[in-house]
């Protein structure tokens, strides 16, 4: 699966000039709100014509301006969740499961169906009008209306944005479902970096509605250097590790990743799960030689790749530790004491771990 | 009760109403919908064009009916050559008369209610493979049935009175053009028709009560069954 994306759009005073490509799995559009996404998301469904561009899936032009080409969003077999559910409230919760057969008797299937209620776990809920849904459920069936249609691509527009804390963990846990059994490529727009993270394997960080930067999860969350396109998202690294033990007598469980081991308190996983964590730049300390008589658990060996000094006395430190690299925010002073330079061989001190795809948004481990 | 006049009366108001009704549902349903969702240049131009009857002078509009489609007229010509009909100083006639009066009301009703209605859920319904017709056929008019059923029995009570327009055009002859209204004055204009005229206004007053009336009903129910929940949008 291959989506390729070059638009330009002017929306009052408004400017989008944007180019990326997505490929299989999830690719999150990910930016402050403001940042143009919503409008790249509807150009990309065929809901807006943009002024300028190309939008072309696995090779089928769906939107050309230099030839007039424009597939109408209805033929273009992409599912859209919207954030406001956007179910139709003349219809059951049955009917709007199966709006599209409509359209399309060759998509009408019982066994899909039946799949998708039990997947979504919205049995209960058939005979119901959308009036007497809570977000939550409404959210599910507009997932479920979205995948009924047999999407080619689901494209999902910040659809937590109006859920409470619990109910976002109830849909994220379905779209968890959704990217790992159903196996259907997304396009996530967000701008909450614990959805990022969680859920998607490539992020497009959208800034003043152009690309700041595209590629893989861990390596555009981790660049300090775009904090304020990202807007809350603090400096630090994202890792991929899986789970290599697991204790159950010290509640702990042991994380592998190429460069070492993590040590964290469990939380509920299976040996071999693949477990992404996040460790804040402020979290983490550095020092020159191996620590000892010290009650933190995680300590990594790595290389210093870069310093950058920042406004307000401190100083990003970028350190090497096997195919990843951690952040640290220390304090120029501190970084002068040391006398760090790049390629000298530190240990980093790591006082708190957040764990991301499991459940917990942000759960935080602090093991010392 | 009533006397067979009386109720003669009373078949052919409604039955002009209905068939006015009828003729103006199309147009009616037509016109809201372009005022609703379409930009166009000369957008306030059909805007004004739908509301003329509301502020014209009744017997301008009969005068132009009149014109249009009297035997001489360029309409009523054509019908008459085409297809033998003729509709001046005929009930059908006053049922053209009544839907172009009773037009601007209609189209009032229903384009509210269509205004009303989330385009953002056009825009999904679009998303899930409907085309612009499908879309209309399932969300748009649906969600606007409450304001469609106001429109039509609004464009009904209407009818139920119109006069003006009525009169210039199909004149008033019983048995075929003399509605209620029409049968009032007549036998206001009659020595000792007085307590009849009484007789035909109490029963003019009943049947748009009831019309109105009923119309309420109607639209509860039809927003109970659109939006599975009881409110009643006014338009």
């Amino acid at each position: 699966m291959t989506l390729s994306v070059a638009l330009e759009h002017t929306l009052g005073a408004f400017e989008l000039d944007v180019a990326f490509e997505c490929g299989a799995g999830v690719t999150a559009l990910f930016g402050r709100s403001g940042a143009g996404k919503t409008t790249l998301v509807n150009a990309i469904a065929g809901l807006v014509s943009p002024r300028k561009g190309r939008v072309v899936f696995d090779g089928e032009t769906l939107f050309d301006s230099a030839t007039g080409i424009h597939v109408r969003a209805g033929r273009r077999r992409f599912g859209y969740v919207f954030q406001e559910g956007r179910l139709f409230p003349h219809f059951t919760v049955r009917q709007n499961l199966t709006y599209s057969h409509w359209f399309d008797r060759a998509l009408h299937s019982a066994t899909d169906l039946a799949h998708v209620v039990e997947l979504l776990g919205i049995g209960e809920l058939l005979q119901r009008r959308p009036a007497q849904l809570s977000g939550g459920e409404k959210q599910r069936v507009a997932i479920g209306r979205a995948l009924l249609a047999k999407p080619r691509l689901l494209l999902l527009d910040e659809p937590l944005a109006s859920l409470d804390a619990g109910r976002k963990h109830e849909i994220l846990r379905y779209l968890r479902l959704l990217r790992d059994e159903m196996r259907i490529p997304m396009v996530y727009v967000s701008h909450a970096v614990e959805e990022v993270l969680e859920l998607a394997d490539q992020v497009v960080l959208l800034a003043g509605g152009r690309v700041a930067a595209s590629g893989t999860v861990e390596a555009v969350m981790g660049r300090p250097d775009l904090r304020s396109a990202a807007g809350v998202f603090e400096g630090g690294a994202v890792i991929e590790t899986h789970v290599i033990g697991v204790d159950t007598e010290d509640g702990l469980a042991t994380l592998g990743f190429d460069g070492g081991i993590l040590t964290v308190g469990n939380f509920d996983t299976k040996v071999g799960e693949r477990v992404r964590v996040r460790i804040r730049a402020r979290e983490v300390s550095i020092a020159l030689s191996p620590p000892q008589h010290i009650s933190i658990q995680n300590i990594l060996r790595g290389k210093i790749a870069a310093l950058e000094a920042q406004h307000g006395g401190s100083v990003n430190v970028s350190i090497t530790v096997g195919a990843a690299t951690l952040r640290a925010r220390i304090t120029r002073r501190a970084a002068r004491q040391l006398a760090l330079t790049p390629g000298m061989e530190v240990y980093a001190l790591i006082k708190a771990i957040s764990l991301d795809g499991h459940g917990g948004l942000d759960h935080r481990d602090a093991l010392a | 009760m009533l006397s067979r006049e009386e109720i003669e009366i009373v078949i052919l108001s409604v039955k002009v109403a209905l068939w006015s009704v009828i003729i103006s549902v199309p147009f009616g349903l037509a016109a809201a919908h372009v005022l609703a969702r379409r930009e166009f240049p000369g957008k306030s131009l059909l805007d004004a064009l739908v509301h003329l009857p509301l502020v014209l002078p009744p017997v301008v509009v009969g005068y132009a009916l009149l014109m249009l489609f009297g035997k001489q007229g360029v309409l009523g010509a054509l019908l008459h050559e085409w297809f033998g009909v003729t509709v001046a100083f005929r009930w059908s006639g006053a049922a053209i008369a009544s839907a172009i009066m009773s037009f601007p009301l209609m189209v009032r009703a229903m384009r509210l209610s269509m205004e009303a209605i989330d385009p953002r859920l056009e825009a999904a319904a679009q998303t899930l493979g409907a085309g612009r017709l499908g879309v209309l056929l399932t969300i748009t008019l649906p969600l606007a049935l409450p304001g469609i059923l106001t429109g039509m029995l609004l464009a009904f009570a209407r009818s139920l009175g119109e006069f003006g327009a009525t009169i210039t055009f199909v004149s008033s002859i019983p048995g075929e053009t003399q509605t209620l209204p029409l049968a009032i004055y007549a036998l206001w204009q009659t020595p000792g028709g007085e307590a009849a005229a009484q007789r035909l206004c109490m029963l003019s007053l009943i049947l748009s009560l009831a019309a109105l009336l009923f119309s309420e009903a109607l639209v509860r129910r039809a927003n109970r069954r659109v939006l599975g929940y009881d409110a009643i949008r006014r338009a």
